[in-house]
């Protein structure tokens, strides 16, 4: 596949009055790529985040997405970048006051120009595409359990096909059957939808199942970057800790990988 | 973006369809109107050609399928020509995944009896509801009176102070300038008989014993009473009281008793200062207008308003104190799993409090009329 940058951040540089939390941190993540952004709590992954999707101003540096440059966009130039992504919160974050169906219906009723019918219609493939079973769809996200609430908030992040779909802690707060579900599903739709994944996550097996490439913060930097085996061999003190605690090297060996 | 729209054409007497454009949900908006108008053959093979189609996602596959199984249904063989590789795990999974047609929710609109006796029901449950609540906290102050470490001071102080002590301001002026329309409209009838002096007694009577009381409760039922109403609201969606009663602590205790008890002791005293300012507008409009000069005019405040008077307003102040403190907190609790449902317990608390307060103080009037209480 043709190597295409979709995010581009360079020198990115974050702090909330004294407290810095990023510290120069370039990345370059390409179309059609699973990457994760990981590291311990407190390390500014959700921060990064959050920042990417403009929902934060940077304290300094640059982050282009889809070839634009967030920093300088007009009010319209963002509402189009913001139509071409969508985030799928940690809590799911889908309206309480809305059926799972309606959630899916709203960005689709209020950025397209579809009939009310079509729009129902679509909702409900959107909600059998993130695997929910189709009586969910008339029931109000409290409801659902944890897993269902997640795939219902997957169903509204790709009601308008994406180009890039970005999710905060996708496994947080999920059994593992769940979790590995959930994982499969968000795969599946990669391949078909031709989605560039970003996914922000402290789940050391999520990261050796789905991810082409991982970027570690630590120290208000990337400290590790590539692919997770690779990863795996790094002699960063951080990265190593990072692997190498209990639960990283059960992980490790049983996907191969002697740490 | 410069794609154009979707687009389709019927060739070869309905056996071929072309498509064209964009595909994608941006795209397709009023094309399945379009298709339906189109002159489709019956019978033979259509050929469905895709290859000038530039985008393509979920909903232009969706309407593909969609003319497949309407062509099948007309006894036509289907096939698609020119579909790029890349779509080919799209067009499966849709496929895969098309849903059985989901029955939207019945609404059906009840009959005006119906809606009645849900009313009527709906009204008999949050009385019952309501008098429930008052009983457990009427037993919760009792068990906090018998071990005082349960009052928790330092709460119900700062309580004051937010109910209280911040609402002195507004509550001051708002009165003030009551105080200041009822000397004006007064005056001018009062003047007319000569009567000038009566305008203290005019002022006197209307502040102190029903305008005071009664606006400070208004004021404070929406500045205090529907912040208890958002916070325990937010607090049982959140689960946060849930979390207190796993932990042994009574949320009655801890959010409900401090509030009434502030508001019981600090709604009295805003009626106090809310009678001094609003007693003050009077006296300004009085030597303003009427010639009535503040000496005079307290002079004759004086021998007119009893203290009884006085004490009759004040009175009124905690029992509209715990109307607003348990409307709110109530409405809170009746709060169900959703920011919106937060919002209405809101409104609600408000609305019902005020409505409350008005009931209550018709009440105060027609029995202090009976008793001749605070008149004379």
């Amino acid at each position: 596949m043709k190597r295409e940058p979709v995010i581009e951040i360079e020198h990115l540089v974050t702090r909330f009055g004294d407290t810095v939390v990023h510290e120069d941190i370039s990345l370059t993540i390409e179309r059609g790529e699973v990457f994760a952004i990981a590291g311990a709590s407190g390390c500014g992954k959700s921060t990064l985040l959050r920042e990417i999707v403009m929902l934060m101003p940077l304290y300094a540096g640059h982050i282009r997405v889809l070839g634009c440059d967030i920093v300088h966009l007009g009010a319209t130039e963002a509402a189009r970048l913001r139509r071409r992504w969508a985030m799928m919160f940690q809590g799911g974050a889908l309206f309480s006051g809305l059926t799972v169906a309606e959630n899916v219906a709203l960005p689709l009723r209020e950025h397209t120009d579809l009939t009310p019918d079509d729009i129902v219609e679509l909702a409900h493939i959107k909600i059998a595409l993130a695997g929910l079973p189709a009586d969910a769809a008339n029931k109000y996200p409290r409801e659902l359990s944890g897993g269902l609430k997640k795939r219902a908030a997957l169903a509204r992040a790709i009601a308008l096909d994406p180009e890039l779909l970005f999710l905060d802690e996708p496994s947080a707060g999920l059994d593992p059957l769940a979790a590995s579900g959930l994982d499969e599903l968000v795969l599946s739709l990669k391949e078909s939808l031709k989605l560039t994944i970003i996914i922000v996550t402290h789940d050391l097996d999520l990261l050796w199942r789905v991810t082409d490439r991982v970027a570690i913060l630590g120290d208000k930097r990337v400290v590790g970057l590539g692919t997770m085996p690779a990863l795996a061999e790094s002699p960063h003190p951080l990265v190593r800790e990072y692997f190498h605690g209990p639960r990283g090297r059960a992980v490790g060996v049983l996907h191969g990988n002697q740490g | 973006m410069a794609i154009p729209a979707a687009s389709v054409a019927l060739l070869e007497a309905g056996h071929r369809l072309v498509c064209g454009g964009d595909w994608s949900v941006h795209g397709i908006a009023g094309l399945r109107a379009r298709l339906d108008k189109l002159s489709w053959a019956v019978g033979g093979e259509l050929v469905i050609d895709f290859s000038q189609v530039t985008r393509l996602d979920t909903a232009g596959v969706w309407v593909l399928h969609h003319i497949e199984a309407e062509r099948a249904q007309h006894g036509q063989t289907v096939r698609v020509d020119g579909m790029r590789a890349e779509y080919a795990a799209l067009q499966r999974l849709v496929e895969s995944r098309a849903p059985q047609k989901i029955a939207p929710l019945k609404v059906h609109a009840p009959g005006p009896l119906v809606v009645l006796g849900y009313h009527a029901w709906h009204w008999f449950d949050q009385t019952r509801g309501m008098l429930h609540f008052v009983g457990e906290n009427t037993v919760a102050l009792l068990r906090a009176l018998k071990s005082p470490r349960h009052l928790r001071f330092r709460h119900i102080l700062s309580n004051i102070q937010q109910a209280g002590f911040d609402a002195l301001p507004i509550v001051g002026l708002l009165s003030f300038l009551i105080g200041m329309v009822i000397a004006y409209q007064g005056a001018v009838q009062l003047a007319r008989y000569g009567a000038n002096i009566f305008i203290a007694d005019l002022v006197g009577h209307a502040t102190l014993r029903e305008l005071a009381p009664m606006m400070v409760a208004i004021i404070v039922a929406g500045r205090s009473g529907s912040a208890y109403a958002a916070q325990i609201g937010t607090m049982k969606v959140t689960e946060e009281i849930d979390a207190l009663r796993t932990m042994g602590v009574s949320p009655l205790e801890l959010l409900v008793l401090p509030k009434l008890i502030a508001l019981m002791i600090a709604l009295p005293l805003l009626t106090v200062f809310a009678d001094f300012t609003g007693v003050l507008g009077g006296m300004l409009v009085a030597s303003t207008q009427l010639d009535v000069d503040p000496y005079t005019f307290l002079d004759r405040f004086d021998d007119a308003i009893k203290v009884s008077t006085f004490l009759f307003g004040v009175g009124k102040a905690p029992v509209f104190a715990m109307i607003i403190a348990l409307v709110g907190c109530y409405s809170g609790f009746q709060a169900r799993g959703s920011a919106d449902s937060v919002g209405r317990q809101t409104t609600i608390s408000v609305v019902q409090s005020i409505f409350l307060i008005i009931i209550a103080d018709a009440i105060f009037s027609v029995v202090a009329s009976a008793t001749k209480l605070g008149m004379r």
